[in-house]
């Protein structure tokens, strides 16, 4: 009846119990206090069922940060065990627990953290960008972020129910097969990257079409803010990459339950093939998260230095570039796997020359800010310092395209140092940048400089501490996913230093928490009533903050690059923009529809049963999927009209309060 | 209008019992492979035949379900098409490549020799 699943199922050890406890503690804690205010409706109605990309942003951006929390508390159970595992010392985790914890810490963070908010600013911002009211499927959108809700669900959802895989953030068989590891760990990760995986695809697909198709009169590509060419550039991999992912993934679902043959040594199957597929989507997933954060940060430093982009067309090739050439660089994650020197040395000079369109970019940011009036807000400093780790991080990547280097250091912290380089240093900073530069424009007031620049201090200064040993580490030998080693060899030190490093990131996180908490407690000193609190230059800045549902009253018109400062230029007004129509005139919303959240409920349902191989629950789930997308499509009633009057009345009270402001 | 929704719906059942028919043609020609039946084709001809009925079925769902040719804006659709062949031969042909050339270290000593009086009678 209930398949694999039994008691013996729930924890046992303490730590693990522990953890549990906690997460189902904190999981009962919301639920009682969202019943005790009697939210719930609230909730429902205004928030899960919203088809408004800037709410399903603001979801994307939750989910995300709760799982950035679990990441990176992950990392602290990672590195305390490192700093006292040495000699005799056996550490805080079995080596069991600790391969589950680096395995979930990194399917974590760069599925459902990094992939998490790099959507939730891609919703927030970019139909604003592009002058559009919406994305092109709204609906779509919605089942996207409930698929990827589903899948960081599933996930945490291990912690208490069976276990995760142990075996790495890639599941490389044969130890991913179902020979070395029968247990439900790799079964959850394979379902929820798989739930989740569909939930990125159909974004992908989503903001593709929203940009060729909805930009707002005049933007022709050429006029398009940098931001939406980093989008577009990320989403195109995303669109053609995905499918290898779920194809991937699909085939290893079938060797382990139907004893299939794809990646097993014997009857004719090849392990290799896995690693080869796995990264051919797995590269140009880097640079997927990548771009956006490149986007962002070109906004900002034109922004902060109160210039125009310094290299406007270049930046567009060089993103066309990195699109095309992430497609072939996949092979320098395997140079040790075995091929000969042939393959290894084109794909070692194709990783090498990928460096220079993402140089370009880098040089046209400092140029940008060449001779501008600089102003030193936070979202200037995550990219001042962004700049300075990407180059290091980008330097080191450089080195290991070297197939002989390669060799030396493959799989070993120097690795690990170099990857979270470019992820944290890279794009995790341009989020954090997007994040306080554009909070104001999704909640209407400005957040606290002051903490936001010690948690960017403390996030610089944890994140050198706590990699930089690790390239020295690397040199020395030390190996990625180490849960014990030798005292004789010298390295606890360099470990100690690492998990201070991690404390230290640790404080960053709690300022800015504390940052948010106090912006919403002082709100009213910190609000935006103008819409444009930096001086902004795109088209997002000149509706009101926060934005209508509806985005903008009239449709601009587009006449340049920076249509929004132009017009504040030639007028010495902040306001009058060219619009597509004289009058107001009646627009239709999305409603609101709970059919996302059904879809993507009976997907959890149905990956929970094949993981504990219910099967009769898992026929129920699916079709329940098909169900609800048929009902779905026989719903014609699906939006609501804003009239022309009441838009005019909406907006005559915006253009009252920036008046008054002024 | 109605005329119009007739002819929709008369193609969507079109391509959709055509892609049940395809699937189940590649089906049947495999599981006739292992049945008594006896050897229907060799190995080679069994992927060629099952690529091809692979291929006709991205037809019928690109025509039938996604409408291709009935666009507004075909310029799209031919980037798009074209990036795809593109980064689908990136990985087929690179698969295959780096799949083909896995055993290059672990040739006998013999092998090697032989190989390595190949390449430079060939010259680089």
């Amino acid at each position: 009846m209930l398949g694999r699943l039994s008691w013996a199922a729930f924890p046992h050890e303490m730590i693990v119990l522990g953890g549990a406890v906690s997460m189902v503690g904190a999981v009962a804690l919301i639920i009682a206090a969202l019943s005790y205010f009697k939210l719930w409706t609230w909730l429902w109605r205004e928030w899960l069922t919203s088809l408004d990309p800037k709410r399903i942003g603001v979801m994307y951006g939750v989910v995300g940060g709760v799982m950035l929390v679990r990441g990176v508390i992950d990392t602290a159970l990672l590195r305390t065990q490192q700093a006292l595992a040495a000699g005799d010392n056996p550490g805080i985790l079995t080596s069991d627990h600790f391969q589950q914890i680096f395995t979930a810490h990194g399917t974590m963070m760069i599925f459902f953290v990094a992939m998490g908010l790099m959507f939730a600013i891609i919703n927030l911002i970019l139909p604003l960008q592009l002058g559009a009211r919406d994305v092109a499927f709204p609906f779509l959108n919605s089942v996207s972020f409930w698929l990827f809700a589903a899948g960081a669900i599933l996930v945490n959802v291990s912690l208490v129910i069976g276990e995760f895989a142990a075996t790495g953030w890639l599941a490389y068989p044969p130890l991913s097969g179902i020979a070395s590891s029968p247990g439900v760990g790799v079964d959850y990760w394979l379902w929820s990257l798989q739930i989740a995986g569909v939930g990125s695809l159909l974004s992908g697909i989503n903001f593709l079409v929203t940009i060729l198709r909805m930009r707002a009169p005049g933007m022709t590509l050429k006029k398009m803010p940098i931001f939406a060419w980093s989008v577009l550039g990320s989403m195109t991999l995303v669109a053609f990459a995905f499918p290898i992912l779920t194809a991937t993934l699909a085939m290893l679902s079938l060797d382990r339950l139907l004893g299939m043959h794809f990646f097993t040594s014997e009857a004719g199957g090849n392990p290799m093939m896995y690693i080869n597929l796995i990264w051919a989507w797995g590269h140009p997933e880097v640079y997927i998260l990548i771009l956006p954060a490149f986007g962002i940060f070109s906004e900002i430093v034109a922004t902060f230095s109160r210039k125009r982009l310094f290299g406007y067309m270049s930046m567009v090739y060089a993103i066309g570039a990195i699109t095309f050439l992430s497609f072939i660089v996949w092979l320098h994650h395997f140079f040790t796997m075995g091929a000969g020197a042939n393959v290894n040395a084109f794909f070692g000079i194709m990783t090498a020359v990928i460096a220079v369109p993402t140089g370009v970019k880098v040089f046209n940011w400092l140029f940008t800010m060449y001779r501008g009036r600089i102003r030193f807000a936070t979202p200037m400093l995550w990219f001042m310092g962004f700049v300075v780790t990407f180059t290091i991080g980008g330097m080191t990547g450089v080195l290991m395209s070297v197939p002989a280097i390669d060799f030396q250091v493959h799989n070993s912290l120097f690795l690990v140092a170099h990857f979270h380089n470019m992820i944290i240093g890279g794009v995790l900073f341009g989020y954090f940048a997007g994040f306080s530069y554009w909070f104001p424009k999704v909640f209407g007031f400005t957040l606290n400089e002051r903490l936001g620049k010690y948690a960017f201090w403390c996030w610089i200064i944890g994140f050198l501490l706590a990699f930089m040993p690790l390239y020295i580490l690397g040199f020395m030998g030390a190996t990625r996913r180490l849960d014990h080693y030798d005292a004789s060899l010298g390295w606890q030190g360099l470990f100690i230093v690492a998990g201070v490093g991690v404390l230290v990131i640790l404080m960053g996180i709690g300022f800015q928490a504390l940052q948010i908490i106090v912006s919403i407690v002082q709100r009213n000193k910190h609000r935006d009533t103008t819409g444009d609190p930096w001086n902004g230059r795109t088209l997002e800045w000149s509706t009101s903050s926060p934005a209508p549902a509806y985005n903008f009253a009239i449709t601009p018109k587009v006449e340049s690059r920076d249509p929004f400062w132009e017009a504040k230029q030639a007028r010495g007004k902040t306001l009058p923009l060219q619009h597509a129509t004289k009058e107001y005139v009646d627009i239709y919303l999305p409603k609101n529809t709970p059919l996302g959240i059904y879809i993507a409920v009976s997907s959890f349902v149905v990956g929970f049963s094949v993981i504990w191989h219910i099967w009769w629950l898992a026929v129920i789930g699916f079709i329940g999927v098909i169900a609800f997308i048929i009902i779905r499509s026989f719903d014609e009633d699906t939006e609501i009209k804003i009239s022309a009057a009441e838009l005019k009345k909406a907006d005559a009270a915006r253009l009252a309060l920036h008046e008054a402001a002024r | 209008m109605k005329d119009s929704l007739r002819v929709k719906r008369q193609g969507y059942i079109f391509g959709f019992v055509g892609s049940l028919i395809l699937t189940m043609l590649a089906y049947l020609l495999v599981s006739s492979q292992s049945m008594s039946m006896g050897q229907l084709f060799n190995p080679a001809g069994l992927i060629v035949g099952l690529a091809i009925i692979a291929v006709v079925q991205l037809f019928v769902q690109l025509f039938f379900f996604l409408h291709l040719g009935q666009e507004s804006r075909p310029r799209w659709n031919l980037l798009g098409f074209g990036f795809a062949a593109i980064v689908v031969i990136i990985v087929v042909v690179g698969s295959l490549w780096i799949m083909n050339n896995l055993n290059y270290n672990m040739m006998t000593p013999q092998a090697m020799d032989q190989y390595m009086r190949a390449q430079s009678q060939k010259g680089f």
